[in-house]
């Protein structure tokens, strides 16, 4: 069972948690302006990464709030959890 | 009689004797005995019979690598099956049958498979009961009898279980010499440490050993530091407790079995509890397994390993046989023979596969008597129900062969010892990897994957100072990793004689080709022998995952503890590999088999799930309403006056709210409040009608699309001020609405000022519907509700008995109606009152099925029932909600051409044609006749009941192209094959011109 750092309350157990996808997954601003396949891509082409992914988490049995974790899809390893506002660049950079 | 016991020794007390029956006939032990030990003393040799080919089988082994004494332990509610009977303490009254063999042990009618052995190789189930393909039916009826090992219990499980969640700096897995010295120095240091062995006491392998620590028996030396290990308030010893799981972040699983070894144990105790642990650091010193030797016949019962013939006199005193051959490899078989030797037996002859080094060992062995005869193997077991002799010949180690003239020795013991193989489960389970070690002839953990290390036999260290130094230098790097000040611990005093280096043996080879020869098994729990491995490399599997699951190799309840590793060196002959290049199979948890009960915990029954109750839940329970789970709430369903049936009850219910007056229980309704001054902009964005033009006091209903175009979710909408608004959603939807609000609150539009708050279980709703319903709430005092104060959709806040409560016009049944929104602390209050001024109108309440009729008869969907998730709002025919000034999640998803396809199930209503049969729910629609041969179904029935105001059934449907079909006949087919011809008309039954929402 993974342990996961929510950036509020610490280390919780995974249960806590609910998952929430790939992050940074933006929602087109002119949703309008895109072709169907565009669209398909936003609404559903995910990455599924083999090693470092980037992904949402909800702590959703505690604080209720989503933030992001880097996490090794094949170590399950949590490399880096984060508050939405402190992503940085190098949290980017990893997408 | 215990005709096998010896007079004197063992950690039994032969003051307490305890009486056990095996198979109906009643036989005593001692306390301290474990099944397996009580069984070898009163002389019991054969406790089974083989998987396949149903062979008489004996104890092999004394402990969790036991493939054959496993047994059903117990009778009636509480009886267990495939229990080891080397892992279970004997206790007074103890019941145990075996799960093989009929009509009896000494005679099993399916040795028959025996003599047909050369037909029963791997795969032959496969292979024979594949044709022809329709007499499977008939094959099955019979291989099901033969399979499978006991039964579980038909009654409820009486015991009680129970779970601890708890963390620790260090774990200790094992008690053994190498786990006791980890845990003393964790534990001096100040660490919090948990220790936890599966024996009832702590020593491990000092527990069968005549070795001196510190210059006291080391049986005594274990006893020790137990006790000193007790003394620790910082330590918790586990005792009887397995750790059977290792999973991500050191997070293990311990089972703990706290009454299994008591005959009568108090009522409510804890039968086994599961401790949940994370772990700092853990170390693994689970100690080794010891491996059989491969040779013919080599399952007759009388052949055991080593180490449990040693474990079986020195700590149970018991003497498994008198005339006594050992075969060896290494080693370990040495200090056994003395064992048996200071025991009482009466010949015991060595036969080592290496020369005779004159080793100080080989020496002490021929100055007390014992025999050896050195660079000779045995080849065969003589006796067909137990061991009666030998053959040995004479071997070459360095061209594998041995001699082909055998001699003969009568014996009644075969003791063997292959060498030793770590136990390395836990360390795999938690991602560690293990490499070959040449030298030891063993997998040996190498890399780590989490913060663990392997101490002690475990890590493949045999000597037993080795050990112990190895158990407090693991402990002191994790000390100074977790910042502890080291407290020093000296390694006790050990005295060892130098080991001879372990020659490989993997299996004694015939002189034909192994599928001619006579039996050699591998993994005697499943049948598995030499000769399965070779076909399934001729049938060209090689991997070891291949060959384990052609084979059934390591299948088990041992999981392949004692067959596995020979297994793969035989797969590695066969291919003419080295064994390091065939690799292991993958350790997963459990260890060993942890039963249901225990997993479970106390999360059965009312503890399964939570339920929810409204505030009004005793109103419901005094006047007996049946109850319908939605989500986790409990709902009245209807409420049955003088015995009335549903059908009954809901008429009536149905009849009085339209004709007079209905009151429901709405609570479970999702409530959510959203305020901030960014509100109107993502609720612009939510919903799909338009936001910003809702006067303050403006109720309206309002659809959620997935950003798939499909309806999500449902309800009212409520403007209550400038930036601040109330929702409802469905009773199923109110968490996971709530969460995807907030998901796209904080991941998406970070920047929007919005809070949400979940109201759904501070507020209560009370809903009353019916021509009189403004009538009771003007005579209970509330003032301008008349149509032109409060009219259809708004809301208002005002006072009822003094009590605050918001009120809405809002209607679900088409009738007028108004919601009353109440703190849930007053709701029932509020309700009394209302029934009380309500007896004049003849108020009625009424349950979710009387709901769902009336919102039916007025064509109102209900989200997850008449919708799943592909229905658009333009399929449900709520087009008109959607906005075209705005953007809003799902829009662009509308614009597919998918999304205006022609042929999209919309929904409509459907009248049975005979007037009378109301429609299953699930039906599927065809045109056509159901019998002229396979039929595409065109729509399926979503929601069907009969209506009491119309006096007929009543359907609502999605059918392709639906809503250009209005008229047309179609079939509805059920499940069951019934077919009712039904007629397509527009989804509005009941007054559809909605007149009667705005009844003065």
């Amino acid at each position: 069972m993974l342990l996961i750092k929510c950036p509020w309350c610490g280390n919780r157990d995974e249960t806590e948690f609910s998952y929430g996808g790939e992050a940074g997954i933006k929602r087109p601003l002119e949703p309008t302006e895109l072709n169907d396949a565009q669209w398909a891509d936003y609404l559903f082409m995910r990455k599924n990464s083999k090693g470092k992914f980037s992904e949402q988490w909800n702590h959703s049995l505690g604080c209720r709030q989503w933030f992001l974790v880097q996490r090794d899809t094949v170590t399950y390893e949590i490399l880096n959890s984060c508050r939405f506002d402190q992503v940085t660049s190098k949290n980017k950079d990893t997408d | 009689m215990q005709k096998n016991r010896i007079h004197k020794g063992g950690q039994i007390n032969r003051d307490k004797s305890l009486r056990f029956t095996f198979n109906g006939k009643t036989y005593e032990g001692y306390e301290g005995d474990t099944l397996a030990s009580a069984m070898i003393a009163n002389g019991i040799r054969i406790v089974g019979r083989s998987f396949k080919y149903h062979r008489p089988r004996g104890i092999i082994g004394s402990g969790a690598e036991e493939p054959n004494a496993i047994f059903q332990i117990g009778k009636g509610a509480t009886t267990e099956a495939a229990i080891k009977a080397t892992q279970i303490e004997l206790y007074d009254g103890l019941i145990a049958t075996n799960e093989k063999g009929w009509p009896g042990l000494s005679l099993d009618i399916g040795i028959v498979n025996d003599f047909f052995s050369k037909l029963f190789g791997a795969g032959f189930y496969y292979k024979t009961f594949m044709y022809p393909a329709k007499l499977w039916k008939f094959y099955e009826y019979f291989l099901r009898r033969m399979a499978g090992l006991g039964r579980a219990p038909k009654e409820k499980d009486p015991d009680k279980y129970s779970h601890q969640n708890t963390h620790c700096d260090v774990l200790v897995v094992g008690a053994g010499p190498a786990g006791i010295m980890s845990a003393i120095t964790a534990a001096k240091s100040g660490a919090k440490v948990i220790i936890a062995d599966e024996k009832a006491k702590f020593g491990g392998s000092l527990l069968s050993s005549n070795d001196e620590i510190n210059n006291m028996p080391a049986t005594d030396w274990a006893a020790s530091q137990q006790a000193v290990l007790e003394q620790f308030p910082n330590v918790t010893c586990l005792k009887r407790s397995t750790v059977f799981g290792y999973y991500d972040y050191n997070f293990l699983t311990i089972c703990e079995r706290c009454t299994d070894h008591i005959a009568n144990p108090e009522p409510n105790q804890i039968r086994q509890r599961l401790w949940r642990v994370r772990a700092k650091r853990v170390v693994l010193a689970q100690g080794a397994f010891e491996r059989p030797l491969v040779f013919a016949n080599n399952d007759r019962p009388g052949v055991m390993l080593a180490s449990a013939v040693s474990d079986y006199v020195n700590r149970f005193a018991v003497l498994p046989g008198k005339d006594v051959v050992l075969f060896t490899n290494n080693d370990s078989v040495y200090a056994t023979a003395v064992d048996l030797k200071d025991a009482g037996a009466k010949s015991i002859l060595i036969v080592d596969c290496r020369s005779d080094n004159e080793s100080d060992l080989i020496k002490k062995m021929k100055s007390i008597g014992i025999e050896c005869r050195f660079n000779a193997v045995v080849t065969d077991v003589i006796g067909k129900n137990t061991v009666k002799g030998v053959e040995i010949a004479d071997y070459d180690y360095q061209s594998n062969v041995h001699s082909q003239s055998k001699t003969n020795r009568n014996c009644d013991l075969l003791v063997c010892s292959g060498g030793w193989s770590p136990a390395v489960h836990l360390h795999s389970q938690s991602g560690g990897k293990n490499k070959w070690n040449k030298e030891n002839h063993c997998f040996v953990p190498s890399k780590i994957k989490q913060a663990s290390a392997s101490v002690g036999s475990c890590n493949g260290t045999w000597s037993l100072s080795e050990c112990l130094k190895e158990g407090i230098a693991c402990a002191q790097v994790f000390l100074s990793e977790l910042d502890f000040e080291i407290v020093d611990c000296d390694a006790p005093e050990t005295k060892e004689v130098e080991l001879n280096p372990i020659m490989p043996l993997w299996r004694v080879k015939d002189e034909c080709d192994p599928e001619f020869s006579p039996k050699q098994f591998i993994d005697y729990q499943n049948d598995t022998t030499v000769s399965d491995v070779y076909l399934a490399v001729r049938e060209g599997y090689t991997g070891i995952e291949h060959v384990k699951r052609y084979t059934a190799l390591g299948f088990g309840t041992d999981q392949g503890k004692l067959g596995n590793i020979n297994g793969m060196a035989i797969l590695a002959e066969a291919l003419n590999k080295p064994i390091e290049k065939i690799g292991t199979t993958t350790f997963r948890p459990a260890y060993t088999p942890v039963c249901f009960g225990v997993c479970a915990g106390e999360d059965i029954e009312a503890l399964f799930e939570p339920s929810r109750k409204t505030a009004l839940h005793n109103f419901h329970t005094n006047i007996n309403a049946p109850f319908e789970l939605v989500g986790q709430w409990l709902r009245p369903w209807y409420f049955p006056k003088n015995n009335e049936d549903i059908h009954d009850a809901v008429k009536r219910e149905c009849l009085a709210t339209r004709n007079s007056l209905g009151i429901m229980d709405a609570s479970t309704l999702g409530k959510i409040d959203v305020r901030g001054k960014d509100a109107v902009t993502f609720l612009e964005r939510i919903y799909t009608h338009d936001i910003s033009k809702m006067p303050i006091g403006r109720c309206s209903y309002g659809l959620m699309l997935g950003e798939d175009g499909m309806i999500k979710d449902d309800g009212v909408i409520a403007r209550l001020d400038g930036d601040h608004f109330y929702l409802t959603t469905t009773t199923g939807g109110a968490a996971s609405v709530m969460s995807w609000l907030e998901q796209w609150l904080q991941t998406e539009w970070p920047e929007l000022d919005v809070y949400l708050t979940s109201l759904t279980d501070h507020l209560s709703t009370i809903a009353l519907a019916g021509p009189n319903s403004r009538r009771v709430l003007q005579k209970v005092g509330i003032k301008d509700i008349n149509p032109e104060d409060l009219a259809f959709m708004s809301s208002r806040k005002t006072y009822l008995s003094g009590i605050e409560i918001d009120l809405f016009r809002v209607s679900f049944s088409g009738e007028l109606a108004f919601e009353i929104n109440v703190d849930s602390n007053f709701a029932m209050h509020i309700w009394r009152i209302l029934m009380e001024a309500g007896k004049e109108f003849d108020i009625t309440p009424y349950g979710t099925e009387t709901m769902h009729v009336l919102r039916a008869e007025k064509g109102f969907i209900i989200v997850g029932q008449d919708t799943d998730g592909s229905v658009t709002p333009i399929d449900a025919g709520l087009g008109w909600l959607l906005s075209k000034e705005k953007d809003f999640i799902g829009k662009r998803s509308l614009l597919r051409d998918d999304s205006s396809r022609e042929n999209r199930k919309q929904l409509i209503g459907l009248y049975s044609v005979d007037g009378i049969s109301v429609i299953p729910e699930g039906a599927q629609l065809i045109k056509g006749k159901a019998d002229s041969g396979p039929t595409a179904m065109c729509g399926h029935v979503s929601s069907s009941y009969y209506s009491p105001i119309l006096d007929h059934p009543i359907a609502l449907a999605l059918l392709e192209s639906g809503r250009n079909r209005y008229n047309e006949k179609l079939l509805a087919v059920s499940s069951d094959g019934n077919e009712i011809e039904v007629s397509v008309t527009k989804p509005f039954f009941y007054d559809p011109k909605g007149t009667r929402q705005n009844v003065e």
